[in-house]
């Protein structure tokens, strides 16, 4: 049982931030809808309050290391560009989908699409996390204000799903893999 | 748009709320110029590994907190249309949401 070094960084960004941040915006969306509509003023306590600022502000760092990661650490491998004449393309993610026409589109749509939608949701996570932080459980009183962060986290939550589902899937088409091989368990012949 | 607040304000939310729009707006538009413009998609390689992407992401980041410190700094402390500012702020994050899909940014 072992993985690559570049598969590591993979499931890294992919489950450890990505699958989390997904998890942790379907909470987000329950806790904001069910506690702070216009009329579930009286039952938002201090403990509640404090709760939700410091599971969005978790939500946000969860957001932008899935990111940073996925640009700067994972993207460079994936868009390594092929020595000319290379047989075997496994090394190079990007060129072994573009070598086949039924392939190519997980590039020209899938990560084309991923690499940018990516970032809204961190861009509307950490706004939403600003006004909360900001306004706290008076956010009940602010009708408008309340709706710009419960669809922006909704927004979020749609731009993390399009680029997490587009992830897995080209993923399986060209793995990112390479670098060190790590051992976790010896296997019985 | 805004005037004093007389009860609590709305005016530092609502910087907040449009600076995300078109922050998320302007990095949907830098996308399609840096894949259709040459010498613009040569500009925004900020990191060489990562190519255009890491220029299109950072100019937008700093578009989105310039724009958001600019807001934050004339509304804050008073109440603005909240109602309009979030129109215009679903307007654009729903057309960044659309213009960063391939199929539709090609078109341009």
């Amino acid at each position: 049982m072992e993985i690559s070094t570049r598969g590591l960084w993979t499931l890294i960004h992919g489950m450890g931030f990505g699958a989390l941040y997904l998890l942790a915006c379907s909470g987000a969306i329950v806790e904001l809808w069910r506690h702070y509509g216009p009329t579930e003023g009286a039952r938002v306590t201090t403990r509640n309050e404090t709760f939700l600022r410091v599971y969005l502000i978790a939500m946000t760092l969860l957001a932008w290391l899935a990111v940073f990661t996925g640009a700067y650490v994972i993207y460079p491998w994936y868009r390594a560009t092929a020595p000319p004449g290379t047989p075997h393309l496994a090394g190079y993610p990007q060129a072994l989908l573009q070598s086949s026409a039924s392939t190519s589109a997980w590039h020209s749509i899938g990560m084309e699409w991923k690499e940018h939608v990516a970032w809204l949701a961190p861009i509307s996570i950490t706004m939403a996390t600003a006004v909360f932080v900001r306004y706290g459980r008076s956010i009940q009183a602010q009708r408008e204000l309340r709706n710009a962060v419960l669809w922006f986290v909704v927004v979020s939550f749609l731009a993390a799903g399009i680029a997490g589902s587009l992830g897995a899937m080209i993923d399986k088409n060209a793995p990112v893999e390479g670098g060190a091989i790590i051992h976790f368990v010896q296997g019985g012949s | 748009m805004s005037e004093p607040a007389s009860g609590p304000s709305n005016g530092s939310g609502s910087a907040a709320v449009l600076a995300a729009g078109i922050g998320a707006f302007f990095l949907a538009v830098l996308a399609i110029v840096a894949d259709k413009v040459v010498p613009i998609k040569r500009l925004m390689v900020f990191y060489k590994p990562t190519g255009p992407l890491s220029g299109v992401t950072t100019s937008a980041i700093f578009i989105w907190l310039v724009a958001w410190a600019i807001l934050d700094a004339r509304w804050r402390g008073r109440s603005v249309a909240a109602a309009r500012v979030n129109t215009a702020a679903f307007v654009l994050l729903g057309l960044s949401l659309l213009l960063t899909f391939p199929p539709l940014a090609d078109l341009f």
